[in-house]
């Protein structure tokens, strides 16, 4: 533990180092490719619902370890030696708060592809080991990720917890794990360990810009690490936040026909309460984006505005020093804007502040996955139930076939299933535009690991083939609820449980950008991974399963009906068992007859009669007569005796 | 068990305690049975003085704890769309979809997903085979003939931070072809909440707004919807695509796409209603009760009940029966209850129950109703659909103090309307688990007042109790008459003579789940009036225990065999097998049951025998027994329920027929205990009392 005089002591030598003795290195191994390097940026995007993406993109690169030696100087040296000792591959661990959109925000665009997460935590690697040794690194890897993220990843140890996708999530991946927690919750907590990270924190560069009351305000917080580590190029860390934010409007004007379409203005200042004060000085890039959707760029051309800054449709506030233009494939449609801004021109005394303003109200779309998915349970009660998966193709679904009408596409579905939700594949049904199909018809290939009660969990992973010209598929599995043990309930057992989301991806359709100019495109990561392929893949809901729960807050109740029963249960037996009936009916034959139990005789005295004919008329309704009397008796002592009581002991 | 050993040995052991007590409670079963009656009727009318308050359970709901911030905008919404409504109507364009598509619209603007749900409306008939469940299939294949459809909008919005895997359901009926005035404050009200909670950002849970097009039945609309949220229906045939053809499109989406939020937490039906009689202050009407007697959590009612009354100022009223308060005997009772009250108080300070004869009689009233809408089975509203997939639901009802003409009586009673939803929302939004803390097995006996199970069943067991002793003892007497005693008792055991009377009451039962399946047969021949297929259902129901005597034999024909004590006592067990049943299911029957049988089974014996005992009592016997007969009747019964409720004019056959009908289409299980335990039980009776 340092003392703060230490640590102040630290800080400024720190300062002192960057600011004279590591820029110097920077500037000199800027195209070396020999040395550390760390690049920032931030990409900013209207959304057609009113709501504005911003996506910052910080990559940390190291070159291979025996190149370099032990010592790193802005690479964190945590993810190295994570690196290492789990002989890590390519990890990717992605906190995520609320729900992406698919059908307004767009998925088929690579920034929502790649981004777009499922709720919860969610963490798979590959590893570069043999089979053997996968799942001892994994669990360390875990405890690991859990201790650097003050988050409980630690539970994904558990082997209930993960399972290993063959070809499910990505092809020919068999060291490969995955894991997801959908109930974590996300927040700051998990953010101030993910920006220690960075060189230069949140203190200077874009990073500054990330102030907590407004970027946990927005519809969604996806806050991701990537790791890949090859022997050749060494680590590369993508650190990667993106949120979607709602500009703050004027309420008043909102009901006039007119603004109500406007899109609002928004600027870096008016969403994050913060201003760009210049890059993060060990940064070799620090570069901000404006992109307009292709159709938004296709919606401002048709007004004839070009892609110049300041047009008759919106307005930047800062002249962006660039203008890049997607290169598109399909001939006649436009690609997307994007518009660069520099940070390193501006300082402390010169801001940036990029902002966007609508002079004309416009109406777009954001591009859609080809098959919308949604998955959802039927069913009631605690005993059984299904899992459906409905797909709907949606209008872009054109867009990316040639011949929509004479083809097929498709569909792989990944999906971890906990034990205690045990899922009969059998019953697997498939149905396509609302008519039964056998399953042969449509799978193609189907793995399935059957769940395994407290020891693992079931995955399906199911590529499906279907014509394209199809209206909806919906696929269904029956499921059994099991019970647990009271102690394998979870806190808040009531609520439900959850299971994790699954992943859907298309095979034969991919994201990629591709821009014209090509020499600068190696200063900027985000753009390189923009114009990677990737298959298009999207996540589902979670779902929640009710499952019967005792009542946990009878503790008592439960422990006294055993003791009872218990007690009951050993006093007949001991009764049974020293009991010689023998020995009892020889007593009897030699006792005098008079000499009967306790009760009895009191009961006869009160009759006032011979315990021999007590017990001889005893069922019998003749002796009614005196047993009433008897009755009126006791009744009258006790409610005297009850009303005395309270009288004399109340007051 | 000492019976079991021989009979020579001359000094028989003693019997064990339990068995003393038990011979002695059969032995004295008349007197018994007589103080668990009367103690049983008392029980149950002390209800109303032993309720408890009501109190919130779940720490988490903290209703109250947030200021509400409906405001008059949101207000304005509603009237900007109340008035669009009335415009329409004006203009005669409300029996299309207009509407439909303005909410539609109205409600994708605001920003939530919206879309259309068409629904068949299904006709309520009685099939034998889905008593207990509700096959789809069934109603799917017959689909082609009735092609009446309703259209419903749904808005959904999701909670801007949650993960979407719970939602709460709002729920506004109106009549989608005639537009009132009320029906489209409650549109407007509903929209007004859902724009309100598109902008806010402490939602966890999505928030499902159904307007539901109630013009076949507010009932079948919402559970139409829940229908296709549980249980869709993948498979279609051409018939529905035909159908679906012309596809409804919103801002370049397809709106027929069913949507889904998620596990339902809780869900609220409120509508607004103009009442008749003017009173000072808004009301707000409070319905619970769903299908075969269930209820909500008790504290979903007591957030809305706090809410309403501590917080917006509202009366709360739950449903009673009016007629109690106004009869005299029930206020006599109160008087002595609170005269007794008062003598208590004198003696000691301390005995205060605190009732006053007019609580009590509301008390009685409340209970009244309550308990007859739980043993009716049949649910008080739309919120009964959802309680079928175990999701908490109420219904309440808005009635202003003004007419609603007046627009700033609208705006004033839609601010107070909105925060009280509001409020609620927030308290079901604030709850981690489901509602799981409070009571689900309660009566009410004020809105602010419950008796829980373990009180109100006190009285059902006092008038139990007494059954198992009388068939008991009737067994013993009837084998070992005279001053026999226990070794006769013993071989009573071993005899098998009462599997006569059992083949009797087998018979009997028989008989009734003939006559209670033969309404299905009677319901698929057309054309008949309710009076007629009540004295078909008669006649036949005759017929039919005219053939069973002929072919199994009467009663009556080898007296000798069938001895009429056998005959009570096995009764009396079957009866008694009934109501424990029936107890389980739905409590509220059995508990009235109960009252109407118990009394009948104790107290029945033929009239020609000659009767032993004092004058009074054979008196007595013969003035109760017809009496008892007739109230146990359940057609008698229902007649004369009627005719106190709503006057003996509008009583005809054909109401028995209607109220039948009402309860096998809504599946009440109480249906199935009136015609398999009660109607028996009555039919022996009769056989018993003219037993030669």
């Amino acid at each position: 533990m340092a003392r703060p005089y230490d640590r102040s002591l630290l800080l400024i030598l720190v300062l002192l180092l960057c600011c004279d003795g590591v820029r110097p290195i920077l500037g000199a191994g800027g195209g070396g490719g020999g040395e550390e390097e760390f690049t920032e940026e931030l990409l900013l995007k209207p959304l057609p619902d009113k709501k504005v993406l911003a996506h910052f993109h910080f990559q940390s690169t190291v070159p291979p370890s025996d190149s370099i030696g032990r010592h790193h100087h802005l690479f964190p040296k945590a993810i190295a030696q994570l690196v290492k000792k789990f002989h890590i591959r390519e990890l990717e661990l992605s906190f995520t708060q609320g729900r992406w959109n698919y059908e307004s925000w767009g998925g088929s665009d690579p920034m929502s592809n790649i981004n777009a997460k499922a709720p919860g935590v969610e963490l798979w690697t590959v590893f570069d080991l043999p089979p053997n040794d996968i799942d001892e690194n994994w669990k360390g890897l875990t405890h690991a990720l859990s201790g650097i993220f003050c988050s409980s990843v630690n539970f994904l140890e558990s082997s209930t917890a993960y399972s290993a996708p063959h070809w499910g999530l990505r092809v020919n991946s068999s060291s490969m794990r995955y894991g997801a927690l959908p109930r974590e919750a996300v927040c700051t907590e998990n953010l101030t360990p993910w920006l220690k990270l960075l060189p230069c924190r949140d203190k200077a560069g874009l990073a500054s810009l990330l102030d907590r009351p407004s970027i946990y305000r927005g519809y969604y917080h996806s806050q991701r690490l990537q790791l890949f580590s090859t022997g050749p190029t060494g680590i590369i860390l993508d650190q990667t936040l993106t949120v979607v934010l709602q500009p703050s409007v004027q309420m008043d004007n909102i009901p006039n026909s007119y603004d109500r379409f406007l899109q609002p203005n928004w600027s870096i200042m008016s969403m994050f309460k913060k201003k760009v004060t210049g890059q993060c000085v060990l940064a070799k890039a620090s570069t901000i984006f404006i992109e307009l959707e292709n159709s938004l760029a296709a919606e401002i051309e048709k007004l004839g505005c070009g892609e110049s800054w300041k047009n008759p449709a919106f307005e930047l506030s800062v002249k962006p020093d660039r203008v890049i233009r997607e290169l598109n494939s399909v001939e006649g449609k436009s690609g997307s804007t994007l518009y660069e801004f520099k940070v390193v021109q501006y300082d402390k005394y010169e801001h940036l502040d990029v902002g966007i303003k609508w002079k004309l109200p416009l109406v777009w779309s954001c591009p859609q996955v080809p098959f919308l998915a949604s998955r959802f349970l039927m069913g009631s009660g605690n005993e059984r139930g299904s899992i459906a998966i409905s797909l709907r193709p949606t209008q872009s679904l054109e867009w990316f076939l040639s011949d929509p009408q004479r083809c097929t596409v498709r569909a792989v579905v990944f999906q971890v299933v906990p034990w205690y939700v045990k899922v009969y594949y059998h019953t697997l049904q498939i149905f396509i535009d609302g008519k039964p199909m056998p399953v042969t018809d449509v799978v193609e290939k189907i793995r399935v690991s059957p769940s395994e009660d407290k020891v693992s969990p079931g995955s399906l992973e199911m590529m499906l083939r279907f014509s394209c010209v199809m209206s909806s598929a919906a696929l269904t599995m029956d499921f059994d609820k099991g019970f647990l043990h009271i102690d394998e309930y979870p806190p808040d057992a009531n609520q439900g449980f959850d299971i994790p989301s699954a992943v859907i991806s298309f095979p034969d359709f991919y994201s990629s950008r591709s821009y014209l100019e090509d020499n600068s495109l190696e200063q900027s990561p985000l753009l390189l991974k923009r114009q990677k392929k990737t298959v298009l893949q999207s996540y589902t809901e979670v779902l929640l399963v009710p499952l019967t729960t005792p009542d946990f807050s009878m503790p008592y109740n439960v422990i006294t009906f055993t003791c009872t029963v218990l007690a009951l249960y050993f006093g007949s037996l001991l009764n049974a068992l020293r009991r010689r009936i023998g020995e009892e009916e020889r007593l009897l034959k030699s006792k005098d007859p008079k000499l009967v139990g306790l009760i009895p005789r009191i009961l006869s005295k009160l009759k006032g009669r011979t315990p021999e004919s007590c017990q001889s008329a005893s069922p019998s309704s003749a002796s009614s007569k005196p047993a009433s009397k008897w009755l009126f008796k006791v009744v009258f002592v006790a409610v005297v005796a009850v009303l005395w009581h309270f009288y004399f002991n109340t007051d | 068990m000492p019976a079991e050993e021989d009979q020579t040995k001359q000094p028989r052991p003693r019997p064990r305690l339990i068995v003393l007590i038990a011979s002695y409670l059969v032995s004295h079963s008349s007197i018994f049975s007589v103080v668990c009656c009367i103690a049983g009727l008392i029980a149950i009318l002390l209800l109303p003085v032993l309720a408890k308050n009501t109190y919130i359970s779940e720490n988490a709901l903290m209703p109250g704890s947030a200021n509400p911030v409906f405001s008059g905008q949101d207000v304005s919404e509603a009237i900007r769309l109340v008035k669009d409504i009335t415009e329409m109507r004006k203009m005669g364009k409300t029996t299309g979809i207009e509407i439909q598509r303005l909410i539609v619209q109205r409600m994708a603007d605001v920003g939530g997903e919206a879309y259309y749900h068409k629904f068949q409306s299904q006709s309520n008939q009685f099939h034998p085979l889905r008593f207990f469940s509700c096959d789809s299939n069934l109603v799917l294949t017959k689909s082609g003939s009735n092609t009446s459809y309703g259209l419903n909008t749904v808005g959904i919005i999701h909670a801007p931070h949650g993960d979407g895997k719970e939602a709460i359901v709002l729920v506004t009926p109106y009549n989608g072809e005639n537009v009132e005035l009320n029906d489209a404050l409650s549109l407007g009200l509903g929209f007004s909440i859902f724009s309100h909670l598109s902008h806010v950002s402490w939602l966890a849970k999505d928030i499902v707004w159904l307007a539901a097009d109630a013009r076949y039945g507010e009932y079948s609309s919402v559970s139409a919807w829940l229908k296709d949220y549980h249980n869709p229906v993948f498979f279609s045939s051409e018939n529905v695509d035909a159908n679906m053809q012309n596809t409804n499109m919103l801002n370049g989406r397809n709106a027929d796409v069913f949507k889904r939020a998620g596990t339902m937490a809780a869900a609220l039906v409120f509508k607004i209603t103009e009442k008749m009689e003017r009173d000072s202050r808004d009301s707000l009407n409070i319905y619970a009760e769903a299908s075969n007697g269930q209820m909500p959590n008790l504290d979903l009612i007591n957030v809305v009940h706090y809410l309403a009354v501590h917080r917006q100022g509202f009366r709360v009223t739950i449903g009673k029966i009016v007629y109690l308060v106004n009869s005299a005997w029930l206020n006599l009772v109160g008087q002595i209850l609170e005269w007794s009250n008062k003598l208590a108080k004198s003696l000691n300070p301390k005995w205060n129950f605190g009732i006053l004869s007019a609580d009590y009689v509301e008390g009685v009233a409340t209970l009244a109703s309550s308990m007859y809408y739980q043993a009716l089975g049949v649910p008080t509203g739309s919120h009964g659909a959802f309680r079928d997939y175990q999701v908490d639901a109420i219904t309440f009802t808005f009635s202003p103090r003004f007419y609603l003409n007046n627009e700033n009586v609208q705006s004033s009673f839609l601010l107070r309307g909105g925060r009280l939803i509001e409020g609620t929302i927030r308290s079901v939004n604030n709850l981690l688990e489901k509602f799981h803390q409070s009571f689900f097995l309660y009566m009410m006996t004020a809105p602010n007042k419950f008796v829980s199970v373990g009180v109100y069943m006190i009285g059902f067991a006092l008038l139990a109790l007494p059954l198992p002793v009388v068939a008991a003892a009737l067994f013993l007497n009837q084998k070992a008459t005279g001053t026999a005693g226990i070794q006769e008792a013993k071989i009573a055991f071993q005899s098998w003579k009462w599997l006569h009377a059992a083949r009797v009451v087998l018979m009997i039962h028989l008989w009734a789940l003939i006559a209670s399946l033969m309404p299905y047969f009677i319901s698929q021949i057309s054309n008949l009036t309710a009076t007629e297929s009540m004295l078909l259902w008669v006649v036949g129901s005759i017929s039919i225990l005219l053939v069973l005597y002929m072919t199994l034999g009467s009663p009556y024909s080898r007296s000798g065999d069938v001895e009429w004590q056998t005959l009570k006592a096995v009764m009396i067990a079957s009866v008694t097998i009934g109501l424990g049943l029936m107890s389980i299911i739905n409590f509220a029957t059995a508990q009235i049951g109960a009252l109407l049988i118990v009394p009948l089974c104790l107290l029945v014996r033929p009239l020609k025998r000659h009767m032993q005992g004092a004058l009074s009592l054979r008196v007595l016997s013969l003035v109760c027994n017809p009496i008892l007969v007739v109230i146990g009747f359940p057609p008698a019964a229902l007649v004369l329920v009627k005719g106190f409720s709503e006057g003996f004019g509008g009583v005809s056959i054909g109401t028995v027929w209607e109220v039948a009908e009402f309860l096998w289409a809504w599946n009440s299980a109480t249906y199935l205990y009136v015609f398999l335990v009660h109607l028996p039980c009555w039919v022996l009776c009769i056989q018993i009392l003219f037993h030669p």
